[in-house]
This record gives structure tokens, C-alpha cells and sequence, in this order.
């Protein structure tokens, strides 16, 4: 995976009923806490992963997120909602 | 009264006319009933009510349903409206009417996603269970979907008639460009009650799907995502039928009638609340029909001393079916190995009998019960 971006029809949303992140996918949706909306805000099929990772670190004060963004990519790609943009 | 949790779906039957006539529809047997015609059929601003209250009330998806959704003609506005809402919507459509054209307006006007229906990956046997010409439609209909970048679900309900093309339909499936693939085993509710011999799948049929599911899982990955749910008849426990009685869905019927289950009808002294003359939130949180079986207080034994803690993860099953086989909605689903009516379930897994079918029609019942002539077909 080196260019993520969502797969086709899934869509960010912020619920403010149940004041919390989701993302809404055909016929289902997955909660999600602010960080993981966060880094799947940044998962547009133009940066890479490490390029995801540096813009969290610019935010957050030079904190090394890169375990976090890998692990989070990883996971959201083995159950097809990510899929690489460059392939 | 329990606090209600917020629903997650609207299912939106907008019509329950349909071009097809397929013989396990979840549409109930009585559509044929006046009230359910064209002309008392909900209006544009009553459906667009609608999305903006279930939102309010947590609703996040929409299946803009039917019969075939497409014969409103106000379906444009209908998706405009329910992406104005907020909410995220399913065409759920046999596709024969969606045409490229029409398709490019759908999805300008912001619907998310759409599920077509295929009756057999087979087209003359598609034609046949359908009880229409309509193959050729379909698989337009998907491509059109592709080319408008739509996300696809291919939906098809599975029984002894179809089961043994499954690869047949997952290759379908995967050339289509389909990211879902929704294997839906034949549930008896509607119409398939009346055709269940002729539809009821052998366990043989069923292990030989499974295990291509399995392969086809193993050759493709997560880019099609296929559900596969063995049918109620062949488990020994039941499923939370819509995730709990009135606790993640609500159906909204085309005359504005709002139930908890698509079958609900089915169910006597069931009063539904009317979309016309009351708030959803109302409905949802107070009328009789979703109150009725929300929970676990109104359960009876086995359910109510559960030994296996179930309570809470099938919420009882599914009360159609309940009632169906044990008289009572209210009583344990036979499915559950510990119904005392659960051999009634075992013994319909051999009720395999004559592939003759009685296919769907709105003609009133008495001449739709028997079915009309020129529709009836038999197989071997």
C-alpha cells in the first residue's frame, strides 16, 4: 500500500446525533475515533503513507506516528475499506 | 418501557409495484390490498419528511427499496433529498429500468451506492424465476453503475434452484466489477412461505456453496466483499432477525405505515403508526408495534432463562417466524435448538417437493393465491 485512498462509495462523515466519526460504507458503517478520521481524512490516493505520516507530525509537535498510520492502513486495507490509489 | 437504542437503517419501500414476479419476494402476499396502490402511495415531500426525521432520530442508511424503487418518478428528487438529509443511500433495484441515462441523473442528484438484483447468473433461468425477460437489463444496468464510478452490490437469493451456479455467479460477480456480493439464503417470510418446496436448498447444495464461497474468499481478497448467511432452517440457533426488534432498523411501507420488520404485518394486533399523522420519533420511541417485542421483557421461556446467554446476542430471533411456526410471536424462534417446536424445523429441511412456483403478483388475493395461468411453470 503506498497511496491509500478510500475505496469507491466510502464516505467521512461526522454523526453529530451520536457525536462521533463514521465511516459510511454501502449498507454499513464503521465508528471511529477521532485519530483513525483523522489519518483517513489524509488517505486522498496522492500521499503516501510516509507523507501521512509527516503531516501528523508537523500537527502534533514532531511526535513519530508512523506505527500508529502504518498499523491503522493496514487494517483498514485488509478489510478492503482502503485500497492503494497507485495500483 | 426499555430506553430505545437509535436506529442505523430507514428501508424505504417507495412502491410495491414491480416489473418482476420473483416467487421468495419479502414483500407481503397481500400487496394486492387497496391500500398499498399507486394512489395512496406517500408523496415526494412526505418521503423527504421523512429523511430528515430519521436522521434526527441516528438514522445513517438509507435503502430507497420497493417493489421497484425506479417506477417512482420522483426518484431523482428522492436521493437529492436524502443526501440534502445526510444520510447515505442504497438503490436496492432489480436494474431494469436502470438505464444509463437515468442512472447519470441518480447519481448527480447524490445517490451513494446501488444493489442490483440477479435472479440466476444463468440468463434463461434468470428470465424464468424472475417471470420476466430481464437478463440482458440487468447486466446493462450493472455496467452503467460501473461506469458512473457507483460502488455495486450484486444481490442474489439463493434456494434449490439456483445454488448450483454459485461459481458461475461469483466469476459474474467479479467481471461485473462488483465490490459486494450479497448471497442472500432464501428466508421464509412473504412469498417465498408459499413457495417454500420449491425453494427449500438441500444441505448438500448448501455445503457445496459454502466451500466455493470459501475458495473464491481466498482467490480475490477484500476486493469483493461476499456475504454468505446460512439459511434459518439449517442452524440450530437463531439470528438476531434486523439486529433486535426495533433496535437498529425501521421499515417504512409505500402507504406510510412504519414497521419494525419487513413481515411485520403478518403479525395480529400489531398496531402500526401511520408517517401521516405522526412524528418517526414518536413512532419509533412509543408505538405499539416497536415497543411490542423491544428488549427482553416480553420474552417467555426458553428465551427468558436463556442457559446459553443469549438474551442480548439474538434478541429471540425472529418473531415472523415464531409465530409462524408456533402460533405465538411472542414464543422462542424454532430455530433455537432449545424451542420446544425446533423439530418442526428440522423436519422442513426435507420438505423438498415440486419446483411448480406461485410467482408475486399486486393482482388481488384469491386469484394471487392460486396464481394466474399464463405465470405458472413447473420444473423438474
Amino acid at each position: 500500500m503506498t497511496h491509500p485512498r478510500l475505496v469507491t462509495g466510502a464516505r467521512l462523515r461526522y454523526d453529530e446525533v451520536r457525536e462521533e466519526h463514521l465511516l459510511l460504507v454501502p449498507e454499513g458503517a464503521v465508528r471511529l475515533n477521532p485519530s483513525a478520521a483523522e489519518v483517513l481524512g489524509l488517505c486522498d490516493g496522492e500521499r503516501t503513507v510516509e507523507d501521512i505520516v509527516g503531516v501528523l507530525s508537523s500537527r502534533y509537535d514532531g511526535a513519530d506516528l508512523g506505527d500508529d498510520v502504518r498499523e491503522l492502513v493496514d487494517g483498514m486495507a485488509e478489510r478492503g475499506l482502503l485500497v492503494d490509489a497507485g495500483s | 418501557m426499555p430506553v430505545p437504542e437509535r436506529p442505523f437503517t430507514l428501508i424505504a419501500e417507495l412502491s410495491y409495484q414491480c416489473p418482476l414476479h420473483c416467487p421468495y419476494c419479502s414483500n407481503p402476499v397481500d400487496i394486492g390490498q387497496a391500500k398499498y396502490a399507486r394512489e395512496h402511495e406517500l408523496t415526494t415531500a412526505d418521503w423527504i419528511r421523512a429523511f430528515v426525521e430519521a436522521r434526527a432520530l441516528g438514522v445513517v442508511q438509507l435503502a430507497l427499496t420497493g417493489g421497484e424503487p425506479m417506477l417512482r418518478r420522483d426518484l431523482s428528487e428522492l436521493c437529492a433529498g436524502a443526501r440534502e438529509a445526510g444520510l447515505y443511500s442504497s438503490l436496492i433495484t432489480a436494474g431494469t429500468l436502470f438505464t444509463r441515462e437515468r442512472a447519470a441523473e441518480l447519481k448527480a442528484a447524490g445517490l451513494d451506492h446501488v444493489q442490483i438484483s440477479i435472479q440466476s447468473p444463468n440468463p434463461a433461468e434468470n428470465d424464468r424465476l424472475a417471470g420476466n425477460r430481464s437478463f440482458e437489463k440487468k447486466i446493462a444496468a450493472a455496467r452503467a453503475a460501473r461506469e458512473l464510478d457507483f460502488p455495486l452490490s450484486i444481490n442474489c437469493v439463493l434456494h434449490r434452484q439456483n445454488l448450483d451456479r454459485i461459481e458461475e455467479l461469483l466469476n459474474l460477480t467479479l467481471e461485473l466489477g462488483a465490490q459486494r456480493l450479497e448471497l442472500a439464503n432464501t428466508q421464509y417470510y412473504g412469498w417465498a412461505v408459499v413457495n417454500q418446496e420449491a425453494l427449500m436448498p438441500t444441505w448438500e447444495q448448501l455445503r457445496r456453496g459454502e466451500e466455493a464461497v470459501k475458495r473464491f474468499r481466498e482467490r480475490v481478497g477484500p476486493r469483493v466483499d461476499v456475504l454468505w448467511v446460512l439459511p434459518d432452517f439449517y442452524e440450530e440457533l437463531p439470528k438476531p432477525c434486523m439486529g433486535g426488534w426495533g433496535r437498529t432498523a425501521m421499515v417504512l411501507a409505500p402507504n406510510g405505515d412504519v414497521l419494525p420488520c419487513q413481515a411485520a404485518s403478518t403479525i395480529p394486533g400489531l398496531q402500526f403508526a401511520n408517517l401521516r399523522d405522526e412524528s418517526l420519533e414518536r413512532i419509533w420511541n412509543e408505538s405499539d408495534a416497536f415497543t411490542r417485542f423491544r428488549g427482553t421483557d416480553w420474552m417467555q421461556e426458553p428465551c427468558r432463562s436463556c442457559p446459553l446467554g443469549r438474551q442480548e446476542v439474538d434478541f429471540g430471533g425472529c418473531r415472523c417466524q415464531a409465530l409462524r411456526l408456533t402460533g405465538d410471536a411472542a414464543a422462542t424462534d424454532p430455530v433455537c435448538r432449545l424451542s420446544p417446536h425446533h423439530e418442526d424445523v428440522v423436519s422442513a429441511r426435507g420438505s423438498q417437493r415440486s419446483g411448480e412456483f406461485v410467482y408475486r403478483t399486486m393482482k388481488p388475493r384469491g386469484t394471487g393465491a392460486s396464481a394466474p395461468g399464463r405465470l405458472r411453470q413447473t420444473v423438474s
